[in-house]
């Protein structure tokens, strides 16, 4: 559990203190979070990594087991559930850094020293090499051809930003007041 | 030339080239990034191998680029987690049950299961099999799954 310390300094009792179920738990929240949201979310590296470390030790559990007993299927049946969940939740973030890649590195390199970082660092490095990998493509085969005063890329016209006027669905989880919500966008009942 | 210095006579012309050249801009620009998202597709389809029906229309810096791709996309599913990774191409429909029923549709040779067991991939053999293990197969078309 040391690592997951330094990754977003969470105190180690605070990581312990969580069962696997309430990890689940969280995974799922954000994994429904991350679908419905038209931008990129908070990176929850800490979660992903300690299912999967959930996920390997239910493996090495499943294969000293006794063959044809129930509870391996059971087990397998979880652990095809869960694999299920942490790839589509990266998968869906991965689409979002593909999609919109100069904005998720023009908001990074903006982010301050107190806010929350919405990429992992593996995720950075991706949307650096995905960036330069694509200019470079568009160098060599197009503005490379073109006259002078045309070459460059302009990222202002260029990039693809997150339509954050989307609608999304709300489920409110605890009682909350005051919080009010603009006259034209509420729905009736 | 696109300048031409104090001729006020020829600006709406400039401004109009230029207009049309942005746009052709735009155009080829938007053509090829269409393109890579369909190579990308492919990527996740096929894996990291093209068919060479694919890749025949393709032109060399399209081929490097999925390489390159290929190996971005690598590096960052061997990261994540500890140990490992997680590779994020498999998995991709909610799993309803742990076996499914499977048909052949070409002949494959042996297949060894996690189990230990092996078995003959031959045409039109019908197997049950983990979902896990045979779900690379079935995208690539060698086995059928079969839905009652």
């Amino acid at each position: 559990m040391a690592d997951i310390d330094e990754i977003d300094g969470v105190s180690d009792e605070e990581v312990e203190a969580l069962t696997a179920g309430e990890v689940l738990q969280k995974l799922e929240e954000a994994w429904l979070n991350e679908k419905f949201s038209p931008e990129l979310l908070e990176a929850k590296t800490d979660l992903v990594d300690c299912m999967l470390e959930q996920v390997t030790e239910m493996e090495e559990n499943i294969k000293r087991a006794k063959k044809g007993d129930f509870k391996v299927v059971l087990h397998r049946m979880e652990i095809d559930r869960i694999r299920y969940v942490l790839s589509s939740y990266l998968r869906c973030r991965l689409k979002k850094i593909e999609r919109y890649t100069t904005h998720v590195l023009e908001q990074e390199s903006n982010r301050k020293e107190e806010d929350v970082c919405h990429l992992s660092p593996e995720e950075f490095t991706f949307a650096k090499e995905y960036g330069t990998t694509m200019e470079t493509h568009m160098k060599n085969l197009v503005l490379r051809h073109m006259p002078p005063n045309l070459q460059t890329m302009d990222f202002k016209q260029t990039t693809i930003r997150p339509n954050l006027d989307s609608y999304v669905f709300l489920r409110v989880i605890e009682d909350t007041d005051g919080v009010l919500v603009e006259e034209e966008t509420l729905d009736t009942g | 030339s696109a300048t031409v210095a104090g001729e006020n006579g020829l600006f709406s012309g400039v401004q109009l080239r230029h207009s049309a050249l942005e746009r052709n801009k735009r155009c080829l620009l938007a053509y090829l990034y269409n393109r890579l998202e369909q190579i990308k597709k492919m990527r996740w389809e096929f894996g990291s191998v093209l068919p060479p029906e694919v890749k025949f229309n393709m032109c060399e810096q399209e081929v490097q680029w999925f390489s390159k791709y290929n190996k971005m996309l690598a590096n960052y599913m061997r990261s994540i987690g500890g140990e490992g990774g997680l590779d994020l191409t498999q998995d991709l429909k909610p799993p309803k049950t742990l076996y499914i029923e499977v048909r052949c549709l070409m002949d494959h040779g042996e297949f060894e299961t996690q189990d230990g067991n092996i078995l003959l991939l031959k045409k039109n053999s019908q197997h049950f099999m983990l979902r896990s293990e045979c779900e690379h197969l079935i995208r690539q078309g060698i086995l059928e799954h079969i839905v009652h």
